[in-house]
């Protein structure tokens, strides 16, 4: 099922040669494709003159089934969307109701959301670069990165008991405060993670190996990147400087010093090489939140467990891992939503796939699709 | 257990190097203690069996090694929710590996369709309507031990098994199965 030929067809180029166009079929259970997607990929030689995603085999209907849930049985549900990034969808979706609902939500639960999330960032950013070095054979660096997630798991554990679907960002609040000696641990892993992200820069970036494999390679301009709705590294990879953190800010992101790291090439080395500058900027982040974090409650107070909010729409969106995650409610008044849309980032950007592949050969393809950073679960919701 | 789990002190006892047990027991042995997986990661539980392999749950201790190719592989971890339109995929892919095989079913998803039973439209309830399971795992997702745990099981049944066709061995299993778990006042298993 991994790699099999679909069909061979006898085709002449304009020298008048005979040359074959072989169509292969890549996935949806292959290593490479970082989930379920299957690539039906034109090979003339070893180059790819088309490669279409195909998309959907892990269709869940999670929009449809948010239309029977009350508002708060929908939190776990978002979870499942982006499963690497699990933090984002519950505060994207729990924003747009809070928007909806008019809940105002106190300080401390807003910097305990800025703190998980950015630590997300940080474990979704390894898996992403992990994966994709071991793409490219380096399986040193996916063992060293997934080491640093497994540290945030960890703490994720403490916080909220989840390892990997953590519904802890609540409409209103959080669902816990943190453990004691939390933040203790949290600035020891973040002083840790700087000296290992700049091993895995050397490791890794700075490999002639790894350099050879993803410079040049899918090369994406930043009309382009703009143009197709690109979000989030595979934008900035390319130099486009947009960073709702920094550009739509929203919660309490204004309060923090922080850059927003650009590419300037736009190929899979440059977008990768963003993703691990973004872990600098997060552990900064998460710094100047521990030092500026007060006592309070975590949850507003008084606000119903059962919502009903006001007939009428909401959209709100927030910064994920992967680009801009937006949410979209429609309400009728009742305590079930009418309507629920997720705006994915995943999405958009792996609709660039057959542009980026374009001229490429096979091998590189696998590269491209890794600097995308696709999930499945948020592409296909 | 058999003979061959104790080989240390069975070549102790004859003196010349020289074990008598049966052939069972030496194909069932050798086959529980290197169970290859094929991880058919779908959804979130892939994270998880990706974490169970890798550095600080270390799957290589029991034996265990992911493979992608089906070919290879002895055992398939069906980690994740099953659509319809990966169905298909799947049962080919379990079409693909070579006899003996086995099915873990990792995940509430791949149990019976789990946060998705009820209102999905496009959610196969449990991958046992289409695959022979072997063990189960409850959980969204299960934790990494879980898995490890499942082989372990896996490993225990495969002893019950023969090469002869049909035939069953009956043995004392070390792990707990459904239901007949009994422990002393100590806490040790019987």
């Amino acid at each position: 099922m991994a790699l099999e030929v679909e069909s061979r067809e006898e085709i002449v180029d304009e020298r008048g040669n005979e040359v074959s166009e072989l169509v292969i079929n890549v996935g949806p259970s292959h290593p490479s494709t970082h989930g379920v997607c299957r690539v039906i990929t034109h090979l003339d030689g070893e180059i790819v003159t088309k490669a279409e995603p195909v998309i959907g085999y892990l269709h869940r209907g999670i929009e449809k089934m948010a239309e029977n849930r009350t508002y708060l049985q929908i939190v776990p549900l978002t979870d499942r969307l982006d499963y690497v990034g699990s933090m984002y969808s519950n505060w994207a979706y729990c924003r747009a109701v809070e928007r909806l609902a008019g809940i105002r939500v106190p300080e401390r639960a807003e910097y305990l959301r800025v703190i998980v999330c950015e630590m997300q960032r940080i474990a979704s950013h390894m898996m992403s670069l992990g994966s994709a070095a071991g793409d490219t054979g380096a399986a040193t660096m996916f063992i060293y990165a997934f080491d640093e997630r497994e540290r945030i798991v960890e703490l994720f554990e403490e916080l909220c008991g989840a390892r990997l679907t953590y519904n802890y960002v609540r409409p209103g609040g959080v669902s816990y405060d943190t453990p004691e000696d939390w933040f203790d641990t949290l600035l020891e892993f973040t002083r840790k993670h700087r000296t290992a992200l700049h091993e895995m820069d050397r490791l890794f970036f700075g490999n002639v190996i790894a350099r050879g494999r993803m410079k040049g390679i899918g090369v994406l301009s930043a009309a382009d990147a703009v143009g197709w709705g690109a979000s989030g590294p595979v934008a900035r990879g390319s130099g486009v400087n947009w960073d709702l953190r920094k550009h739509d800010s929203y919660s309490v992101y204004p309060r923090f010093d922080f850059d927003v790291p650009t590419g300037s090439n736009g190929d899979a080395y440059d977008r990768a090489r963003c993703r691990l500058f973004e872990c600098f900027e997060s552990c900064r982040i998460i710094e100047q939140a521990v030092a500026q974090i007060g006592e309070g409650p975590f949850k507003a107070e008084g606000a119903p467990r059962l919502l009903k909010p006001r007939p009428g729409e909401a959209y709100d969106h927030i910064e994920s891992a992967r680009g801009s995650l937006g949410v979209y409610i429609v309400s009728d008044g009742s305590e079930r939503p009418y309507r629920v849309k997720f705006r994915s980032p995943a999405f958009c950007n792996l609709a660039l796939l057959p542009l980026l592949a374009q001229g490429h050969t096979l091998s590189d393809l696998v590269v491209i699709l890794g600097s995308l950073d696709p999930v499945f679960g948020e592409v296909d919701r | 257990m058999a003979i061959v789990d104790k080989l240390g002190e069975s070549l102790n006892g004859s003196g010349g190097g020289i074990i008598l047990t049966s052939v069972d027991a030496v194909v069932d042995w050798s086959r529980g203690h290197s169970l290859w997986a094929m991880p058919m990661g779908t959804a979130c539980c892939a994270m998880e069996l990706i974490a169970a392999s890798f550095n600080k749950f270390d799957f290589d201790r029991h034996g265990t090694f992911p493979r992608p190719d089906p070919r290879h592989c002895d055992v398939m971890v069906v980690a994740g929710t099953v659509t319809r339109k990966m169905a298909p995929a799947i049962m080919r892919l379990y079409a693909q590996m070579p006899d003996p095989k086995w099915v873990i079913a990792m995940g509430n998803c791949a149990v019976s369709g789990g946060i998705f039973y009820y209102d999905s439209y496009s959610v196969i309830r449990g991958v046992d309507e289409f695959l022979p399971v072997d063990v189960h795992i409850a959980g969204c997702p299960p934790r990494p031990e879980s898995l490890q745990d499942a082989v372990l099981q896996l490993r225990e049944r495969i002893t019950t098994e023969s090469i002869a066709p049909g035939k069953r061995h009956v043995r004392e299993l070390l792990l707990p199965t459904n239901g007949d778990v009994s422990l002393h006042e100590n806490g040790d298993r019987e």
